[in-house]
């Protein structure tokens, strides 16, 4: 599998090791270690998928997170030393798709990278309607009275996922099964943090959600059509 | 005389304010009384008197409530009473001096005034037997016309004198019968009604002068009016002894009398209201900086630490404002330190963690990348990498619990409550410890999956702690099952997880949480823990408020019991489910009970602990664990005091562990006779248990029926008071050899009749088992 990916990572001997794992799994890896210069050198390489580790020098993790989001829909995922709440929680809020707490397994690494790559293949025509949006799979696109919504992939997915079966309530282990690959569960952080991105984006009025609605106690289901 | 109800009359009006609250609590004080002593006489026999307390009592609560809680009222009401007092007490004495002054004088003046007048009588008689000497007196003896005459006469000179100031009366004397000389009196006084009867008895009797006080009555329509009557015994002319009083009314001296006490009433009056509200003054100004104070240091506590009290002045109470702004303040100055100092901690965890990670990343990342290679070395480099890439796994699974624990220690774990069903999280650790259970052949059975276990708490964590117990379970368990129970009732859900394996020697069942302990050091690390699990998974349920408790006898295995509460912020009561499983006590009374038994299988039992012991003994006891499973009713839900009728009872088979011992595979034909047998009894006590919870909650029948119950096993009702203890309590369940009997039943004290009944039953089957056997 073809992939570029934007490593940025201030670790010197990590980076090395992480070139050497991901040329062995077939990825095109490019490397910046500075915060700083990080956002010019995404412009420049235009990745698939951008390793982003939270500590920096200069601009912080995050903050580039949140520029790189600014301006494209690509998969980010965070390398974090810290499985805290808080740093996790702000991580995703600011635009990261996934996360992977060191240290990891590479091959733990490649499955998450593998796993976000992966949604780009297989674009069956199909028309789905969830509330009052109308979503395009195959053209990527969700519209609400002709006006098209801007969503990251992930949050694409993720509607999508719902959508396809408006009768069903999934848990926050089978969305992070479907929509993030995980085997096993692993953290429903991922999977609020992401809901509510989604809210903030698609619904009329993110506090009374329509859309995605949630059912307490069990996960989410989408609203009625 | 009327001086009481005077002076009481400024007590009464001056009282009002305060007097009610007084009355009533001590009206509520004799209801303490009457219903302590009453009761405690053993009349708890009589509802009458029970209703009649409770019927008093109930409109007094809270002015009972006010009154202990509001030192101004409590001031304000006793110098009322007291202040009451003093003036009443000074109102006699000032009255009674009053009084006495007065009367003396008028006495005095009575007293000559009418000792002139019997002077006069007395003269007057003898006159009139000089005069009328030899023709006054008839033959018979009887008063004649002129005597009577004489009388009337003389009556009239007597009170001529007075002008109203007295009167005069003659009253025959008593041994005399009707004749003429009848009552006379001046001034339309009725003679005999105003003259007391005692007095007349007195004058009878002495010739001297006799006094008493009187209420001067009259014939015509005039109000009577007190008076003061003088009396004397004098002769008549025919030397016939007659009563001759002098009344004087006393009027002007009772209405001196009566403005006094009213002067008196009305000071009084003013001097109890005024000291009242003095009283209330001056608490006020004690009572309200006090008061600020307790506001403060309420405020304080509740974290809001720059809270400071206001100081005017160099009073005491200023002293008091100083002192606890010094306090306050070096309280802020100690809790801004510590939390610097908790801060830095996390910091540099936080800082530790990263930068320990990234290299141990890369380390990892290299190890993995050899390991895989590993092929294409030498077997001495193949090796290394293999020990190389393990014990990097076991270093980072150490580094993840040290950090875990700095993070508690640092007081920087933070809770994310969700609600979740435990039985998601239950089934999800139990496949996840699948592949282990298979390689040690155990089974794993969850029990009371049937309705949903809903809590708010953390699913991570909460997996995390399961996930711990699960596999200590599984590692300790020697191949024997391991059974997840679960259980939710009142605001409690509980999750146990018994094994059947070493179990824990008495005291470990508080060790096992301590940092780095293991059970026997020189057993095999077969999944190289780290040492911290159980450390981790208390702080985890403290960190939800709720316990994490061990209990275990050697060789009869353990339970570890995570309790949490319903609700985040709930604290809680009780648990679910008991700290020592029910099959455990059975263990121990077949234990007790072992000569009758007769086989000497306690025995054996008791002392083939070792963890190698293996073949017939594990085969002997192998029964023993499971069919007390099978017997004892498993009444867990009613372990909450009072919340047995919450409790539902749970349908489907649950006769789990019986069955899973036969798929065991243990040795011993007999012991899965045993089984078998065990399982009909096995379900039926956890459908018991749901009826049991119906009816359960009226503690007082516990103790009874759990001492009545097991009549031939003496211990059978122990222990029930370790089941709920906090979770810092973990030092109470475990191997305690000797359990408390008398501990607080608590929990397991509503099922006390309902236990004792099917434990009888257990005997009984009991013994047909062994029959069997």
């Amino acid at each position: 599998m073809k992939g570029r990916v934007l490593v940025v990572d201030d670790d010197s001997a990590l980076a090395e090791m992480l070139g050497i794992v991901l040329r062995g799994e077939g990825f095109e890896p490019s490397f910046v270690a500075d915060g700083d210069k990080a956002l010019a050198a995404f412009r420049e390489t235009k990745p698939d998928l951008v390793l982003l580790d939270l500590m920096l020098p200069g601009r912080d993790g995050i903050e580039v997170c949140r520029l790189i989001r600014a301006e494209s829909g690509v998969p980010i995922v965070m390398l974090t030393a810290k499985s805290d709440t808080v740093d996790v929680v702000v991580g995703l809020e600011s635009g990261a798709d996934d996360y992977i707490v060191k240290p990891f397994k590479p091959k733990e690494l490649v499955a998450r990278i593998r796993a976000r790559l992966r949604r780009s293949e297989e674009p069956a025509p199909e028309q789905l309607a969830i509330g009052d949006l109308v979503i395009d799979v195959a053209g990527h696109s969700v519209k609400r009275d002709g006006q098209s919504i801007a969503l990251t992939p992930l949050e694409f997915d993720l509607l999508v996922a719902l959508a396809r079966k408006p009768w069903q309530v999934f848990t926050r282990e089978v969305l992070l099964e479907q929509v993030w690959g995980y085997r096993h569960a692993a953290d429903t952080r991922l999977v609020n943090v992401h809901v509510q991105r989604l809210r903030s984006k698609v619904e009329k009025d993110p506090e009374k959600p329509e859309i995605v609605v949630t059912v307490r106690g069990v996960g989410y289901k989408a609203g009625p059509s | 005389m009327s001086g009481d109800s005077a002076a009481s009359a400024p007590g009464r009006s001056g009282g009002r304010p305060g007097r009610p609250v007084g009355r009533k609590t001590a009206g509520s004080r004799w209801g303490r009384l009457l219903e302590g002593g009453l009761l405690q006489g053993g009349v708890q026999g009589s509802p009458v008197i029970r209703l009649f307390v409770r019927w008093v009592r109930r409109p007094l609560l809270p002015v009972m409530r006010l009154w202990r809680r509001n030192i101004q009222l409590k001031v304000v009401v006793t110098t009322l009473l007291m202040s009451l007092g003093v003036v009443l007490l000074l109102g006699f004495v000032v009255i009674g001096q009053v009084r006495n002054g007065l009367l003396d004088a008028k006495v005095k003046a009575s007293q000559s005034q009418a000792t002139g007048g019997f002077a006069v009588a007395k003269q007057q008689a003898e006159e009139a037997v000089s005069v009328t000497d030899g023709q006054g007196t008839a033959v018979d003896g009887s008063p004649s016309q002129s005597v009577i005459q004489w009388m009337s006469d003389l009556v009239e000179s007597l009170s001529s004198g007075g002008q109203g100031a007295f009167d005069v009366v003659t009253l025959p004397a008593s041994d005399e019968s009707g004749s003429g000389r009848g009552p006379r009196a001046s001034g339309e006084v009725n003679p005999t009604a105003s003259v007391p009867a005692a007095l007349r008895e007195q004058i009878d009797t002495s010739t001297s002068a006799a006094q008493s006080y009187t209420r001067i009555v009259y014939d015509t329509k005039k109000d009577s009016q007190p008076g003061l009557v003088i009396g004397k015994q004098v002769n008549d002319p025919n030397s016939d002894p007659y009563q001759l009083y002098y009344l004087f009314p006393l009027t002007q001296e009772e209405k001196s009398l009566s403005l006094v006490k009213g002067t008196l009433a009305t000071a009084g009056l003013f001097v109890v209201v005024l000291l009242g509200a003095i009283a209330w003054l001056v608490v006020r100004q004690v009572v309200t900086p006090v008061r600020m104070a307790a506001g403060i240091a309420e405020r304080l506590s509740a974290g809001r630490l720059q809270e400071r009290m206001k100081v005017t002045g160099e009073d005491d109470i200023a002293r008091l404002g100083e002192a606890f702004n010094k306090m306050a303040q070096n309280l802020q100055s100690k809790i801004n330190q510590l939390e610097d100092l908790s801060r830095m901690q996390r910091r540099f965890v936080s800082d530790v963690s990263h930068e320990l990670r990234t290299p141990l990343t890369t380390v990892r990342m290299a190890a993995d990348v050899i390991h895989e290679a590993r092929e294409d070395f030498d077997p001495v480099t193949a090796r290394s990498a293999e020990l190389l890439a393990d014990q990097l796994d076991r270093f980072e699974s150490l580094l993840a619990d040290l950090l875990e624990i700095s993070r508690f220690d640092a007081g920087a774990a933070a809770l994310e409550a969700d609600a979740i069903d435990l039985r998601e999280v239950v089934r999800r650790v139990v496949s996840g410890a699948e592949p282990l259970a298979e390689r040690k052949g155990t089974l794993i059975k969850i029990v009371g999956d049937q309705q949903p276990v809903v809590a708010e708490a953390d699913a991570r964590r909460v997996e995390r702690v399961l996930r711990n117990l699960v596999v200590n379970a599984v590692e300790h368990g020697e191949g024997k099952n391991v059974v997840v129970k679960l259980a939710a009732a009142g605001g409690a859900v509980a999750v146990a997880v018994r094994d059947y394996g070493v179990g824990l020697k008495p005291g470990e069942a508080t060790r096992v949480f301590s940092r780095f302990w293991r059970a026997d050091p020189a057993r095999a690390r077969t999944t190289g823990g780290t040492g911290l699990g159980l450390s981790i998974a208390l702080e985890d349920a403290r960190l939800h408020g709720g316990w994490l408790q061990a209990w275990g006898e050697p060789g009869g295995g353990s339970q570890f019991r995570l309790t949490l509460p319903r609700t985040a912020d709930e604290p809680l009561r009780g648990s679910p489910i008991p700290l020592e499983p029910k099959d455990s006590r059975r263990n121990r009374g077949l234990d007790d009970a072992g000569p009758p038994r007769g086989d000497g299988d306690g025995e054996k039992r008791a002392t083939a602990q070792e963890p190698g012991a293996d073949g017939p003994a594990r085969a002997a006891r192998d029964p023993f664990a499971l069919r007390p499973s099978a017997v004892a009713p498993t009444a867990d839900p009613t372990a909450l005091p009072g919340n047995g009728a919450r409790v539902v009872s749970r349908p489907g088979s649950t006769g789990v562990t019986p069955g899973a011992r036969a798929e065991d595979g243990s040795s011993s034909a007999g012991g899965g006779d045993a089984q078998v047998r065990g399982a009909g009894p096995e379900s039926d006590g956890l459908f018991g248990a749901g009826r049991d919870g119906a009816d359960a909650g009226v503690a007082a029948g516990g103790p009874q029926a759990e001492r009545g119950g097991p009549a031939g096993r003496p211990d059978g009702g122990r222990s029930e008071g370790i089941a709920e203890r906090p979770s810092e309590g973990v030092r109470g369940g475990a191997g305690e050899p000797e359990p408390r009997p008398g501990a607080p039943v608590g929990a397991d004290g509503g099922l006390g009749g309902e236990r004792g009944e099917s434990a009888a039953r257990g005997a009984a089957r009991d013994g047909e088992a062994s029959r069997g056997r």
